[in-house]
């Protein structure tokens, strides 16, 4: 009994436990959300109760969702990241040019995307790194930053390939990302649970997150106390480029199809209402990774319920908005009471 | 203390004779003063530096070309005004491309009715979702950027469901609303006439500039966006002003919706996205700092200007191409890529006197 306490003690330490009961529904507001929203699919959908269905839900997300972590990361800095879009747009196109032999002439298509893919990452983590020395260097404010690079990047991938939409259904990309494991379970699915595990652990347990958050609390404080704050907010804005990147291949393996034109636009926002439904304020100094999570798939079970119950997708926007505002006002009020 | 100090000399000196000596320290005290405003109004002489460029270069560039450029970008310029108002009160507007949006399909859908019936409705419209974002922003208290991404949602939605879930929705041919929306002003004294959208454009932008230097409404907006809390504490209404600013900017992109559909010849549910972002760009290179607090709706009307004569020029530039053969050929995806790189050079620029001032 004894240890079973000193058990507990140590993970309320630790931050796996909640200190304080009534703060279960504060930090887990979004989950319960989610669970009633399942529960109500269970009993008034009736293709749901199947894991098929589970497994498209999760695919779906995955390009929000990752798009969501790292902005869960920039917003708990105190920033913004608007590029992450038109990132997206420009890795899919740029993976599309290196993986087909027309960038630079590699005509075995295997090779061509183990090339294709780490290339296509870098550059969307230099972007990445780019926001962020706007942002510090420059002293540029992050949504102003990352607007110009939303605007370039978005030209840079349109201006390449003139505008042009790229088809490939047998490419080996597409076979890798959508293909499935143990014959259910999608690679793209893996590949969300990992990059949520592992930044979940990274926020849980490292100094950099006591750095991350630590900037986006008070950030004057954070440099007195000698916090490395230009090099922290380089990383974050790198790391959100990176993801931004990931999210920009699984779109378009998903896809099987790349276009400089529309792949990825307004992804941003809806990276950002993942995020602030999931419970990380807007204003920095907090992050939930696992809440982003949870208000990603949220709002696209959302979306989904409402098509599957025959209910126009237009007004499944005008649902989504009123939720987005409805959840975060809970929160608010929460916080504040 | 060095400037008190050195007024007084020059005062001192100027009852006993200006010496050369004095002379010079006038003139250098002055000077800084000229320093100033080459700061200040950076965008407007890059404007004019590159209208008269254009002038010099293109052959076709006329007063046509410029009132063609203004009426296709007057329902940026009413956006942009209506989020340098949000703006300098620390908010963001991220609904105003699909208010314009849903009140172009609302004026499409009156338009049986007459123009000026139309009007009022996109622009109640307008005014309604403004409310709604004001409401939400300043009395539950959710933050700016969530609550007006979540009514872009909602009023994008409710336009597709006004037309059916159809793009877009044609005038009624046989309404006076083309007829009215392309009246110009000045017949016969101006050649060209200034068609109503600039009418409209400058109205607005001389109204703007009105509220925020000689009214009350305009220092509050300035004096929340500086220091909220501050502001609360003197009393200042905060709530109601920013609750008004939202209003003011739904308003303004009710006005561009009816804007929208003069240019489209009727009403598009999908039109008007990116809009903020452009809304964005010509409030900062007018120079209003997105902190809020400081800010100039000359500078917006400036730097709505400058953007689109930039867009504007690439054309230009590709018809000249075309014209005299050789040179650049940039097809309009370079858009981006051009617009993307100036606002850079503008940001940049300014963070770098923005840095020089605080030196000093």
């Amino acid at each position: 009994m004894m240890r079973l306490e000193q058990r507990f003690s140590g993970l309320k330490a630790r931050g796996f436990w909640p200190r304080d009961p009534r703060a279960i529904g504060q930090t887990y507001g979004a989950l319960i959300a989610l669970i009633v929203l399942i529960l109500f699919n269970f009993v008034f959908t009736r293709q749901f109760n199947s894991v098929i269905s589970v497994m498209d839900l999760l695919v779906h997300v995955t390009p929000t969702l990752i798009l969501g972590v790292g902005m869960t990361l920039v917003i708990a800095t105190g920033g913004i990241d608007i590029s992450v879009g038109s990132i997206m747009g420009l890795t899919g196109i740029l993976t599309y040019l290196i993986f087909s032999g027309k960038l630079f002439g590699i005509h075995n298509i295997v090779l061509g995307t183990i090339v294709a893919i780490p290339i296509a990452l870098a550059v969307a983590t230099l972007i990445g790194a780019f926001n962020g020395l706007l942002v510090t260097r420059f002293k540029v404010q992050p949504i102003v930053a990352t607007l110009i690079t939303l605007i370039t990047v978005r030209g840079i991938a349109e201006v390449t390939v003139n505008g042009f939409q790229f088809a490939f259904l047998s490419a080996p990309l597409v076979s890798w990302l959508s293909g499935n494991i143990f014959g259910f379970l999608p690679r793209q699915v893996v590949l969300i649970v990992v990059i949520v595990a592992f930044f979940a652990w990274l926020m849980r347990v490292t100094a950099f997150s006591r750095y991350l958050l630590s900037v986006g609390g008070n950030s004057a404080a954070a440099r007195l106390a000698g916090v490395p704050v230009s090099r922290v907010l380089i990383i974050v804005y790198g790391l959100s480029g990176l993801l931004a990147g990931l999210a920009g291949l699984a779109y378009i393996a998903f896809d099987s199809a790349a276009n400089p034109v529309t792949d990825g636009v307004g992804k941003e926002l809806d990276a950002i209402a993942a995020v602030a439904v999931g419970g990380t304020p807007l204003t920095g100094g907090r992050a939930t990774i696992l809440g982003t999570a949870i208000g990603a798939i949220f709002i696209q079970l959302i979306r989904q319920t409402v098509v599957s119950l025959n209910i126009p997708d237009d007004i499944a926007s005008v649902i989504i908005g009123l939720l987005i505002i409805l959840a975060v006002f809970v929160q608010r009020q929460r916080k504040t009471a | 203390m060095p400037k008190v100090s050195s007024k007084l000399v020059t005062t001192t000196s100027a009852e006993a004779a200006a010496t050369p000596e004095t002379r010079g320290k006038q003139l250098r005290a002055s000077l800084p003063r000229i320093g100033d405003f080459l700061r200040q109004q950076g965008a407007l002489i890059t404007l004019i530096i590159v209208i008269t460029f254009s002038f010099i270069r293109y052959d076709n560039f006329d007063a046509i070309t410029i009132n063609s450029v203004l009426s296709f970008n007057a329902q940026f310029g009413l956006i942009a005004l209506g989020m340098t108002f949000v703006i300098m009160t620390g908010g963001i507007d991220l609904s105003v491309g699909g208010i314009a949006a849903l009140s172009s399909v609302v004026a499409a859908l009156n338009s049986s009715h007459g123009f000026f019936y139309a009007l009022a409705c996109a622009v109640l419209v307008g005014v309604g979702v403004g409310v709604v974002n004001g409401f939400v922003v300043a009395q539950m208290r959710v933050p700016a950027f969530v609550a007006t991404l979540a009514t872009q949602y909602v009023v994008r939605g409710v336009a597709l469901r006004l037309i059916n879930d159809a793009a877009s929705i044609n005038l009624d041919q046989k309404s006076d609303f083309t007829t009215v929306g392309a009246t110009t002003f000045g017949n016969g004294w101006l050649n060209p006439p200034i068609p109503f959208p600039i009418i409209l454009l400058l109205v607005a932008f001389l109204l703007g500039i009105f509220v925020l230097r000689y009214t009350r409404f305009g220092r509050y907006v300035l004096a929340i966006g500086g220091n909220g809390e501050a502001s609360q504490l003197m009393g200042l209404p905060v709530k109601r002003t920013t609750f008004l600013v939202y209003v003011l900017s739904g308003t303004l992109a009710g006005l561009a919706g009816v804007l929208l559909a003069i240019n489209l010849n009727g009403g598009s549910a999908t039109e008007g996205k990116g809009w903020e972002l452009i809304a964005i760009a010509a409030v900062v290179v007018g120079g209003t700092l997105l902190s809020g607090g400081v800010g100039s709706v000359f500078g917006t009307l400036v730097g709505s200007l400058l953007l689109s004569m930039i867009v504007e020029m690439l054309q230009l530039e590709n018809n000249y191409t075309v014209d005299h053969g050789g040179g650049l050929y940039l097809n309009s995806f370079w858009q981006d890529v051009i617009r993307g790189i100036f606002l850079l050079i503008v940001v940049l620029l300014q963070s770098r006197l923005q840095w020089r001032r605080a030196r000093e």
